[in-house]
């Protein structure tokens, strides 16, 4: 018998399909998990209105669930509570950083005129002598910064509260 | 008149077609990062538009989803204001358009985040998130080429006169914004508009820019006229669902 338990578990092997080295539980989309007789009900929320992975994402879900013996798979997307970036997992911060991708820094509000961009040490040699290079980057969800020590070009995982 | 269907439609057109409108510098923005964060930008836009105009579908109950209402409506069924189907000139004037847009979506969405409407205020907060980094984008900019070179400050200058007589349209307000203000729904322009004209008057004093004195001001998008331009968009915005009917990716 199949326990909500264990589909946490499997969904722990369907990887993001932006950042393949976290999991879509890792990135805290999963936001419910709910099994009723043989119908399981899965509940995702997106990182960004426009993120064009949601349906990927959903696909794959259903897809790794059939895999696993579970044929009644139905995923709803919800956007309420907003994702924010405090739901990726200590491990998927982690995980992040050994990928070449700095992880979420805790920010202040971005509304503010000029702040001060954070300083997001760089992942590959640990240095906080870095500099953000644009607000955007390769995805929705990441800034791009470089080194000044070492040179390293890298994402930054931009905070979103 | 179904007022929420309409006021959501009209939330929903202004992020589709401003979406459509920056994801024409796909390719060729004038740096590349300036380039990626136009189309990031873009991406959050019609990812909301899809949000509010699939809501939008739900509360008209004649069975239309976000892309019927986006991909299979004539002219004047389209309610965005005539700000966001403006061409998009140079990079300044792209920027200013936008910061215009950012100033009044930010106030809005911070209200909108607690409508008694639970799903219009789920959209918002979503989208307020975004909104935060769209605004720090486009007032940054606009300080930068206002207060940079002459050339600069003279090419902003001239998309400020162009473009102010399309700003007093995003506080348009009518018998849909009235009955939903008082249901509590929905908040009042007039707050929204406050703040709107703060921001506006800080980030353009700190960009050396003239405010232009002349008030004359434009509008006509809210009740579906539209200047020449929205016409163009739609034709390439429609052209694959009209060629292809019912065609999926």
């Amino acid at each position: 018998m199949v326990t909500e338990n264990d589909i946490w578990g499997y969904l722990e092997e369907v990887a993001d399909p932006e950042i393949p080295v976290l999991t879509v539980v890792d990135l805290g989309v999963i936001r419910a998990v709910r099994l009723e007789n043989d119908q399981c009900f899965i509940t995702i929320t997106p990182t960004y209105s426009g993120c064009p992975a949601m349906k990927m994402i959903e696909e794959q879900i259903i897809e790794k669930l059939n895999e696993k013996g579970i044929p009644n798979v139905s995923v709803d997307l919800v956007l309420a509570p907003a994702w924010t970036t405090d739901w990726i997992s200590e491990s998927g911060k982690a995980k992040l950083l050994e990928y070449g991708i700095a992880p979420p820094e805790n920010e202040v509000d971005k509304s503010v005129l000029f702040s001060e961009p954070t300083v997001v040490p760089c992942p590959k040699c640990g240095s906080r002598n870095t500099r953000m290079v644009s607000l955007f980057g390769s995805t929705a969800c990441k800034a791009h910064y470089q080194c000044n020590e070492c040179l390293e070009p890298y994402d930054y995982f931009k905070c979103l509260k | 008149m179904n007022s929420l269907f309409e006021y959501v439609l009209r939330l929903g057109d202004d992020s589709l077609i401003l979406g459509h409108r920056l994801s024409e510098w796909c390719g060729h923005g004038p740096i590349l990062e300036e380039d990626i964060a136009m189309t990031n930008i873009s991406l959050d836009l019609v990812g909301q538009a899809t949000s509010l105009l699939g809501y939008a579908g739900e509360l008209e109950g004649k069975g239309r989803d976000a892309d019927a209402l986006a991909f299979l409506r004539f002219d004047r069924d389209y309610k965005n204001v005539l700000l966001v189907e403006q061409p998009n000139g140079d990079f300044g004037m792209t920027m200013l358009r936008q910061f215009f847009f950012d100033a009044y979506r930010k106030p809005l969405f911070e209200k909108l985040q607690h409508s008694t409407d639970k799903h219009l205020a789920a959209i918002a907060e979503k989208s307020l998130k975004e909104t935060k980094y769209h605004l720090k984008h486009s007032s940054e900019w606009v300080i930068r080429l206002g207060d940079g070179t002459e050339e600069s400050n003279a090419r902003i200058q001239d998309s400020l006169n162009t473009l102010w007589r399309y700003t007093n349209e995003l506080f348009f307000t009518d018998e849909v914004d009235a009955e939903l203000v008082e249901k509590g729904i929905v908040p009042s322009l007039q707050e929204i508009q406050n703040e709107w004209n703060a921001t506006v008057t800080a980030v353009l004093t700190e960009a050396t820019l003239t405010i232009p004195t002349n008030n004359w001001k434009q509008e006509g998008g809210r009740k579906g006229l539209h200047s020449e331009h929205l016409g163009y968009i739609l034709a390439e915005l429609q052209y694959m669902q009209r060629a292809y009917p019912n065609m999926q990716w």
